[in-house]
């Protein structure tokens, strides 16, 4: 059981599929403008890379070694079309905001990375767990990036108004150089925690 | 907003430059910040890429519109495009293998590597967003990719030179090239309302 709650945990702190291996870099940075965005994008996200994690786990018998990769496309490319008719039906604002980036979560490298390096190798459960902690790593990051620039740049966070009517929005937050900003600056300090953890 | 209504210098201009597809649409980071530190890789990355999205996104289009939509399958618009990008490069690949081996030296390693390169797909997907025509969904692609050229290009020359600069000890590496890719970004903000682009 313990190496189950290690595959879990892995993708949260030591192997962040953001920050530490730098997949999945394109909807990071571009639907990270506000807190609540960053968040359906998570929550989008982990439902295809927990799904298609199982399906691959299952047929990964059953998969000749040669036309892997197309049919991991294939299913993946399932998952997505399911999530991106289900928002456009359900939540059409959120599906606005993200726009193109839902259907792009198909060539996301982290799903088809896991699906690569450990679904096809590993049981169903282990593939579960693994999908789970890459995809609170994922969604943890992207909304806490979001709620960065949402602050500053706006002033709020989730949509509710933190700082008195008088704040000047700082706007470059929200706007595309923001993003990189933000999220240079939380790598050096995830450097700088890691650095100081190990010398402990 | 880049729609059939706009002549196709604009169009390329703002695929190019205003609406860039590194720097301001965030699409195809990871090949960004993974082959930028070498400026030759980058160059050859940038050809590869160019070659490939024109010819894809052409005949993606032509699937888009001339099978999905008159079989009323346009909800198969994910997984039959990624397939008809996969199955291109493929095939470019064993094509310019046999009859442009020069071509094939200069680009060969870059070709699989654009199966899971995003702007890719993504050109194809926002020119039939933009409901754009046949001949305007190619120039606009054209735009994109001297776009993704460009700034991958000049990207890969400001790391050769911030490798030999002194940078704090934390940032180096990934974090100080996220805060370049920031400045540039901000310089191509500069453009935006160009020509009320």
């Amino acid at each position: 059981m313990s190496s189950l709650g290690k595959e879990f945990t892995k993708g949260i702190f030591k192997e962040n599929p953001i920050l530490i291996i730098m997949l999945g870099l394109c909807p990071t940075l571009a639907v990270s403008t506000s807190a609540s965005d960053a968040f359906g994008m998570g929550a989008a996200f982990t439902f295809v890379l927990l799904m298609s994690n199982i399906v691959i786990a299952l047929i990964r018998k059953a998969v000749p070694e040669q036309i892997r990769i197309p049919v991991y496309i294939t299913v993946i490319s399932a998952f997505v079309t399911i999530v991106d008719y289900t928002m456009k039906a359900y939540l059409p604002a959120l599906s606005r905001s993200l726009g193109v980036f839902v259907p792009l979560i198909v060539v996301n490298c982290i799903v088809m990375g896991r699906a690569e390096a450990f679904a096809s190798k590993n049981t169903i459960a282990a593939s579960l767990m693994d999908a789970l902690g890459m995809s609170i790593g994922f969604t943890l990051i992207i909304t806490i990036l979001g709620a960065i620039r949402e602050i500053f740049g706006n002033g709020s966070v989730f949509k509710q108004a933190i700082f008195p009517s008088t704040y000047q929005p700082f706007l470059i937050m929200i706007l595309p150089p923001g993003a990189f900003l933000v999220i240079g600056f939380m790598m050096a300090i995830q450097k700088w925690l890691s650095d100081k953890g190990g010398k402990r | 907003m880049i729609s059939n209504d706009l002549g196709l210098f604009l169009i390329f201009f703002s695929a190019m430059i205003v609406n860039n597809i590194l720097l301001i649409r965030f699409i195809a980071l990871c090949s960004f910040f993974g082959i930028s530190n070498n400026l030759q890789a980058s160059a050859g990355m940038g050809m590869a890429v160019i070659f490939v999205m024109v010819m894809s996104s052409s005949i993606s289009w032509m699937v888009y519109h001339f099978i999905l939509i008159p079989f009323d399958l346009t909800y198969l618009r994910t997984a039959s495009f990624i397939l008809t990008i996969a199955t291109f490069v493929q095939f470019t690949e064993m094509f310019i293998r046999k009859y442009a081996p020069v071509l094939y030296r200069a680009l060969g390693i870059y070709l699989p590597l654009i199966v899971v390169n995003c702007a890719v797909l993504a050109s194809a997907f926002l020119a039939i967003d933009y409901e754009l025509n046949f001949i305007k969904s190619v120039i606009y692609t054209i735009g994109v990719g001297f776009g993704y050229t460009f700034a991958i290009i000049v990207f890969a020359g400001i790391r050769e030179r911030i490798s030999m600069a002194p940078v704090p000890k934390y940032f180096k590496g990934y974090p100080i090239a996220f805060i370049t890719a920031s400045f540039m970004s901000l310089a191509i903000l500069g453009f935006k309302g160009l020509f009320g682009l």
